[in-house]
Formats: C-alpha cells, sequence, structure tokens
C-alpha cells in the first residue's frame, strides 16, 4: 500500500498549497460574489516577488510575507478598476491578468528564475527541526500555515467588517441601502483574496525549486474547481466547515489528477480521467437516489 | 459530526480506486524502473523520448524487459511538472529522465535530499535555468544531460548565404521561456556583428502564433525561430502566413523543416535522444552522474525543404543543396 501512500502524501501537501489559492477564490467567487480572473496573474507574482527578494539575499519569510503584500496591491487593482473605474468584474479580473503577465516579466527580468540553492523557508524550519527539507516536512510546515489561515479567516469573517464582506457577495444594493460602503468591502476582500493566492505561488515556488512566468497558467479554473468540488463532496453548512471543504476540494481535486497519472493510461487521457473521476465523485449522489427512486426535482422540495 | 451515508460511499468509491491502482503498476523484482517526464507532446520532444528508448535498449536496457519506463507528459500544465518529478521520488524511481526545462528544475528540486539521478535533455540553457551549477564538475548534484543549445551565428550565416541582401530578420518566441530568451540574445549578437536588424515578437501560446506572425508581415525580409517550445507547437500556422506572404522561413530544428520551413543547421532531436539513453545507460550501470559532464548534442546537420523555398518565393543555392545532409522535397 506504498504507492496509495505516496499517493496520499503527495495529494495532501498539493491540497494545502493550491488550497490556500482556492481559499483566495472562495472569498471572491462565494463570498463576494465577484468573478476575479486575475487569479492566473496574481499565483506567479506571489512566485516572482519572492523569488527577486530571496535571489537578493533577503529573509524568505520577508519575502514571503511579501509576495502576500503584492498580491494584496495586484488584487486592490483589480477592485479599483470595477468600483472606481467602473469596469465590469469580469473584464477588470481579465485585464489584470493580462496586464501582471507582462509585470511578472519586468519584476524578474527574465522569465525563470531558479531558487533551487537559493534559502527557501522550507529551508529555515528544516533546519530549526535539524533536518532535511523533505515532502513530510512541507506536509507540516502547510498543515500550520492552513490551521493558521483557517483560523483567521473564521474569526474575520464573523467580525463586522467580514459581515460586511459577505453581506456585500450576497445582496450589494441592500447594504449600500442601509449606509455601507461596498466600494470598501470589495477592495479588501479582492484584495485579501488575491494576497492569498499570491501566498500559494509564493510557497510553490520555494518548494519546487523555481519561479516561472507561466506558472499561473490554468490555476483559476484549479482554485474555482477545488472551491466546487468541495462543496459538493463534502456539503459543508457553516463558516467553518465551509472553509475547511475548500481545503478538502483542493485536496480532492490533485488526488483526481495524481491518480489519473498513476492508472498508467497514455499520458494525453489525463485530463479526460481526471474530468471524468470528478464526474464520478459529484455525481453519486444524485444516481443513488435516483436509483433509489427518492429523487425529488429541486422545484418539489421543500 | 456525524458521517452521512453518501459521505460514506464517497470515501468507498475513492478507497476502490486506490486498492485498484496497485494492480495497473506491475513491476518484476531486479528491473530497473526509470521516470521519463516531458514537458508537452510535440514532434522534437516525442522524437527525443523515442531516441532515449533506443539508446537504452542499444546499451542493454530493453523497455519491458529489463527495464520499465514510467513516462509522465504534463502537457504544459504546470502545476504538474512537481506533482510528476515528486511521484517519481516517492516511488524511488532509479532514474528520473526529463524533457525540457521546467520539468527539469521540478525533478531537480524533488530530488535533492535522495540519491536519485536525473538526466535531463532538450534543455538549451542548463546552466542558466539553474540546474547544474556549471557544465564540466558539479560535484554535489547528482544530475546531468544533454543540451540542445545551438549555435545561432550559424543560422544567421546560412540565412545570408541563401539570402545575400537580408537586412530585417523577423523571429517569434515565447518570452516565457528561458531556452528562447536566451537564443534570441545570441540571435541579436549574430546579426548586430552582421549589421543585420531583428524584429522581435512575443507570443505567450501557441495559439497567438498567428497573430505574431501577421505582425511581422511588411516588416522583416525573412523570420528565424529557435527550439521555442510554443512556436513550434503552432508552426503550422506560421507557415501558412509565411507562405501567403512569400517570407521565407528559417527554422533551427529537422522536424521544421520537414513540416515546412527552409532550411537549418540542426540537431536531429532523435539523435539527441539516442545520446541522452547512452548516459541514462552507463548511469544505470553504476556510473556518477555528478561526475558526467553535462554535453551538448553532437550530431548537427543541414537540412534543407526545396518545396518549402519555392512556395515562400526563393530559390536554395545549389551549392547549399549539395551541402546538406537531408533534402526535403514537399
Amino acid at each position: 500500500m506504498d504507492i496509495i501512500g505516496n499517493l496520499l502524501s503527495i495529494s495532501l501537501y498539493e491540497g494545502l498549497a493550491y488550497g490556500l489559492m482556492a481559499l483566495g477564490v472562495y472569498i471572491t467567487f462565494r463570498v463576494l460574489s465577484f468573478p476575479d480572473l486575475s487569479v492566473d496573474g496574481s499565483f506567479p507574482l506571489g512566485g516572482a516577488v519572492a523569488a527577486v527578494f530571496i535571489i537578493n539575499g533577503v529573509n524568505p519569510w520577508l519575502a514571503t510575507v511579501a509576495a502576500f503584500g503584492a498580491g494584496c496591491i495586484s488584487g486592490l487593482g483589480t477592485a479599483l478598476l470595477n468600483t472606481k473605474l467602473r469596469i465590469n468584474a469580469l473584464l477588470a479580473g481579465i485585464l489584470m491578468m493580462v496586464a501582471l503577465y507582462s509585470i511578472n516579466l519586468l519584476i524578474m527580468g527574465r522569465s525563470n528564475m531558479p531558487l533551487l540553492r537559493e534559502v527557501t523557508v522550507f529551508d529555515h524550519v528544516a533546519d530549526f527541526l535539524g533536518t532535511d527539507t523533505s515532502l513530510a516536512l512541507s506536509i507540516s510546515f502547510m498543515v500550520v500555515l492552513a490551521i493558521i489561515v483557517l483560523a483567521v479567516l473564521n474569526w474575520f469573517l464573523r467580525t463586522e467588517i467580514g459581515l460586511a464582506l459577505r453581506a456585500t457577495g450576497d445582496n450589494e444594493q441592500m447594504v449600500r441601502g442601509l449606509g455601507g460602503n461596498t466600494d470598501m468591502t470589495t477592495m479588501l476582500g479582492v484584495s485579501m483574496s488575491n494576497g492569498f493566492v499570491a501566498l500559494s505561488g509564493s510557497l510553490i515556488a520555494q518548494n519546487q525549486g523555481f519561479t516561472d512566468v507561466g506558472m499561473g497558467i490554468g490555476m483559476i479554473v484549479m482554485g474555482l474547481a477545488s472551491v466546487i468540488i468541495g462543496e459538493g463532496l463534502f456539503r459543508p453548512k457553516g463558516v467553518t466547515t465551509v472553509l475547511l471543504a475548500v481545503f478538502g476540494g483542493a485536496f480532492a481535486y490533485r488526488l483526481f489528477i495524481s491518480v489519473a497519472l498513476r492508472l498508467g493510461l497514455p499520458p494525453t487521457n489525463l485530463k479526460l480521467v481526471t474530468a471524468l473521476l470528478v464526474v464520478a465523485a459529484l455525481s453519486i449522489t444524485l444516481i443513488r437516489k435516483k436509483l433509489r427512486h427518492e429523487w425529488v426535482p429541486p422545484a418539489v422540495r421543500m | 459530526m456525524k458521517i452521512s451515508k453518501n459521505l460514506m460511499m464517497r470515501i468507498g468509491l475513492c478507497a476502490v480506486i486506490l486498492v485498484a491502482l496497485p494492480m495497473t503498476i506491475g513491476c518484476a523484482g531486479g528491473t530497473k524502473t526509470i521516470g521519463i517526464s516531458q514537458v508537452v507532446t510535440h514532434p522534437a520532444l516525442d522524437a527525443t523520448r523515442a531516441g532515449i528508448i533506443a539508446g537504452l535498449a542499444d546499451n542493454g536496457y530493453v523497455d519491458g524487459d529489463n527495464l520499465m519506463v514510467d513516462y509522465q507528459n504534463s502537457e504544459g500544465d504546470p502545476s504538474l511538472f512537481a506533482s510528476i518529478a515528486q511521484q517519481f521520488v516517492t516511488n524511488d524511481v532509479d532514474i528520473i529522465v526529463t524533457i525540457a526545462t521546467p520539468n527539469s528544475q521540478a525533478a531537480v528540486a524533488a530530488a535533492e535530499g535522495t540519491d536519485i539521478p536525473v538526466v535531463f535533455t532538450a534543455v538549451t540553457d542548463p546552466v542558466g535555468a539553474g540546474i547544474v551549477s556549471n557544465w564540466e564538475s558539479h560535484e554535489d548534484e547528482n544530475v546531468t544531460g544533454v543540451s540542445d543549445m545551438i549555435v545561432v551565428s550559424d543560422d544567421v550565416e546560412l540565412i545570408t548565404e541563401i539570402m545575400p541582401g537580408v537586412k530585417k530578420l523577423g523571429t517569434i518566441y515565447n518570452a516565457g521561456e528561458s531556452n528562447s530568451v536566451f537564443l534570441v540574445e545570441k540571435l541579436n549578437e549574430a546579426c548586430d556583428a552582421l549589421g543585420i536588424e531583428v524584429v522581435e515578437a512575443t507570443v505567450s501560446t501557441s495559439a497567438d502564433v498567428a497573430t505574431a506572425a501577421q505582425s511581422l508581415v511588411g516588416r522583416v525580409d525573412a523570420i528565424w525561430i529557435g527550439t521555442d517550445n510554443t512556436v513550434v507547437t503552432g508552426l503550422e500556422a506560421l507557415i501558412g502566413i509565411c507562405e501567403n506572404n512569400s517570407i521565407p522561413l528559417f527554422a533551427a530544428d529537422e522536424d521544421s523543416i520537414k513540416r515546412g520551413s527552409i532550411a537549418a543547421y540542426s540537431f536531429d532531436y532523435y539523435d539527441i535522444g539516442y545520446q541522452t539513453g547512452e548516459i541514462v545507460a552507463e548511469i544505470l550501470g553504476g556510473k556518477d552522474a555528478s561526475k558526467t559532464a553535462v554535453e551538448k548534442g553532437k550530431v548537427i546537420s543541414l537540412s534543407v525543404n526545396t518545396a518549402a523555398a519555392q512556395r515562400m518565393g526563393i530559390t536554395i543555392p545549389d551549392s547549399i543543396i549539395d551541402r546538406a545532409e537531408t533534402v526535403y522535397t514537399e
């Protein structure tokens, strides 16, 4: 069962790392109802900023925080395009994503920055614990970070500002009617979201040994898939469970991909198999209910 | 939290799949396993892989016999570079073979701290990409491989031989591929020395190739492309536009000539793969990767395509056709 253990541990690390990014996507898409597509750009932005700082000798922890900050600025940009210039949210995200491709190249000065021989946060933790960097170490690091992030977000979404954020996503008109400043909440939410995405990018870049300007391609898809799979698989009912479900969804999605890789089918079928596995997992409820003739159409449900 | 029956069923499904897995991967004891990680499907890289298998076979390691090959292709998905490498490491393969740059970087990072050697191929500038610290000896790094670095100035000279009056040379590349950025720098150096102006157009995906090509129409006398994975994937679009506008297209690998470019000094990627396969066989046999110098592709041949030249409005001088190792006539 070694293979299963390997698969699960790899998917666990990836689920946590990409789960941070998925959390950012969740904040914009679900909480704020703001379809922010700039994730494909802010993910490598985090990697780029962290890489530049680290290569120039800056403490990797500082570099990682700087990456989070850069993501926040990028999110702020997207939000400003939408709130102040009245550009449609979707387009604002797309414009930011396109701009960030060039910005990332400008930041790095090149398209690819190797981090293999640099000191990363993972190296620091390894030194502190007196061991080598390894998958187990990466997982432990990410677990601790995930717990911290979850605790903070869980608290934040229940504060007055957090509630204002959630309300903005639910019914912007009403919030404005009640005197709330939805421009502020949008800026805060999108900014925070992209901060998490960039944070995820910086950690993954440090772990995988390089930042590449193309490493964000497909991230928005992965983020959305994680959120929706998490909701579908775990049916969360409250704030805490929904945040956990996002990580769970990311874990499940990466697991499906790893399984698809491992099944040994021709690599050209990889994406198809991944999609089929996800469909299978999400449709179990439906199929089961139908088989038992318990299926009730949504319109009739009370 | 009560665990619902639904959740149980889903967990059950996952368990079934996971249990079925070991049955799909079987390996007799005593065989060597290698993991091959390829970045994307395109003819040159596929040829490289075929060459690796052949090189191994001719040196005693036959796939399916005493060698198990685990071939994974990330199809350009960046999140898979590290995934695939990590899987190879946790499955403890004997050697990781990587085809192209970003997955090589991921493999070296994933294999760090283990004793799994990494052999890369089809990487233009492994030192610049941080894969090895230098070409000769890299004592602490269990990495070696074959580079496909081409001598761009030779290509430029060839272009001036075929088109003596060329003043403006266009090039299309993906600024996101470090291989290409390196080669375009070399192109600028070579052209500066000859007084040729270089007009660059960049793309980010193969879908942009047509647009980039259109933007060069009327601004250049000819177009040269290097070993850029993105552009080579979208080559047919570029060829079409070059033919319609009579802009000669020169490339840097033989497969592109076959597909319709005019001429190139190139590696046969199958040969590069074969060279890599020989290195892998040596390391499987016990040679130390950290003591093996990184090689460059050995067999450079001139290939020309007379029909392509005709379609693009020029004729290749007979002296060059005679010199060419391979002449395509379609």
